[in-house]
């Protein structure tokens, strides 16, 4: 196990991914994944009476599903790597609170589900712990209200938007038993090349997705074809080609090869979604709910997640910033 | 290794390249079809009102209070934010895009209390339009007074 290259750590008693647990809310059921979803939700509040309260029930039911689904008890669980898009990450605070599970709150935007895979592999493979949990959640219409408009508000929404998905994923990461393992992951690091429009987050984190995926190419001397798929958080339909263009233009073809949580899962002609969806719901619940499906059914046996996140808030716009991006690479294999 | 820095020069063109572009005549069209049927509505409403024996000015404040009302109405039956979407600037610009964008704010954040949620943030939106509604005002009439 060790540093290797610039900025990748490859393991050499890998981590594995002994359970994975999802839940989605009703338009993404709807969507061309809705039969991969472990929990699918018929009411957007979950009989809350908000938005936010709404989201931590979400993270409460995935972590409750995902402990049932892998015959754990909460005290089996010995740290606990979450966070969400809400101010403060309250969302997994109060989803969480509960659980009485040592716990990291993350925030890294809608990368949290790479960036909590990558810290809880880490501790596993570094011998600090046995069994973890990592995951994250986003809501549609917290998202909205926090980042954005009231949702009833009758505004148009830009063609290069992207709709935030309702939805959790969490997975067991485990020092020993049977699952895909982890056997490298790549940390990003932040990239700006001075996108400001809040309305084009593909735009903002595709260079962050392309230099993540390239140096954990170049680190680990491996070419695109060595992996099944190179699958980005939420990049959506624009970011994506955006993301191929600048690659190609970096002397890498990922075409073909490159896919987008926010591009699988919902039907953007018949959902009506603008540019595919968005949020860390979305490569929380795509990768435990379809993608964790196909590594066991070894339809894929060896991925490249890289989950992707916009660095901004609501108030860093309006003062002029820029939105740099973020992107951590998590390499999955099936043996 | 790749820089990112070689492409950053070129970056927001590569950007706008693959960005979608909005479709600006489908946009005008559909905004000039709503707003006309709110517009319509609403002069349809200011002759019943006078038809009844109201006064012109009094059926041009019914008509706006009436208006104001069925916007509210159909924004908390989560209607009129389907209209804006398909509407644009045609259900934003009338006096009902002011009510939805009010009852919408009301709506969110009821649930942070009645003062500080619902009265400190029920103008997040409007609250822009109606200070430089009033700045404006205020020009337009010392204009006036010299004039």
């Amino acid at each position: 196990m060790g540093h290797t290259g610039k900025q990748t750590i490859v393991f050499k008693n890998p981590p594995i991914i002994t359970c994975a647990y999802s839940s989605a809310g009703p338009k993404e059921v709807a969507g061309p994944l809705g039969d991969y979803f472990d929990n699918k939700l018929q009411d957007e509040l979950l009989g809350e009476d908000s938005w936010e309260k709404a989201e931590s029930k979400l993270i409460k039911q995935t972590v409750q599903g995902l402990l049932h689904k892998a015959n754990k008890k909460q005290e089996d669980i010995q740290y606990l790597f979450a966070g969400d898009l809400q101010n403060q990450v309250i969302a997994s605070t109060f989803g969480l609170k509960d659980f009485n599970i040592p716990f990291f709150g993350l925030y890294g935007a809608c990368s949290t589900m790479g960036e909590s895979m990558c810290l809880a592999s880490m501790i596993v493979a570094g011998g600090m712990a046995d069994l973890v949990m990592a995951g994250t959640s986003s809501h549609y219409c917290a998202a909205e209200k926090q980042f954005r408009f009231p949702v009833e508000y009758g505004g148009q929404r830009a063609l290069t938007q992207q709709w935030t998905v309702t939805g959790s994923g969490f997975v067991l990461i485990s020092r020993c038993g049977v699952g895909p393992k982890i056997d490298a992951i790549t940390p990003g690091k932040m990239v700006d090349l001075g996108i400001k429009d809040t309305f084009n987050m593909g735009a903002a984190m595709a260079p962050a997705a392309v230099d993540t995926i390239l140096t954990h190419l170049e680190d680990t001397n491996q070419k695109p074809s060595d992996f099944d798929a190179i699958i980005t958080g939420d990049l959506g339909n624009c970011g994506i080609d955006i993301a191929v263009d600048i690659a190609n233009k970096l002397g890498t073809d990922l075409s073909g090869v490159l896919n987008d949580c926010g591009k699988l899962i919902f039907d953007d002609k018949k959902q009506d979604t603008h540019c595919g969806g968005s949020g860390c719901g979305c490569s929380g619940s795509v990768f435990a709910g379809y993608l964790y499906a196909q590594l066991l059914r070894r339809n894929l046996k060896k991925i490249l997640l890289v989950p992707t996140g916009a660095l901004m808030s609501p108030g860093s716009t309006q003062q002029g910033n820029t939105i740099p991006g973020v992107a951590h690479a998590v390499s999955i294999i099936m043996d | 290794m790749a820089n990112m820095k070689q492409i950053k020069n070129e970056y927001q063109e590569i950007v706008k390249m693959h960005s979608p572009k909005n479709k600006v005549m489908k946009n005008s069209l559909r905004a000039f079809l709503v707003g006309g049927v709110i517009c319509t509505l609403g002069q349809g409403l200011s002759n019943l009102y006078m038809y009844y024996g109201m006064s012109k000015d009094a059926s041009a404040m019914v008509t706006t209070v009436s208006l104001i009302l069925l916007s509210a109405i159909l924004t908390a039956f989560n209607v009129y934010d389907s209209v804006g979407k398909y509407g644009g600037a045609g259900s934003l610009i009338p006096i009902t895009g002011f009510a939805n964008s009010m009852v919408s704010a009301a709506m969110e954040y009821k649930k942070e209390g009645y003062i500080y949620g619902m009265g400190a943030k029920l103008f997040t939106i409007a609250g822009p339009v109606i200070v430089f509604g009033t700045i404006a005002s205020v020009i337009i009439g010392i204009i006036y007074y010299f004039v």
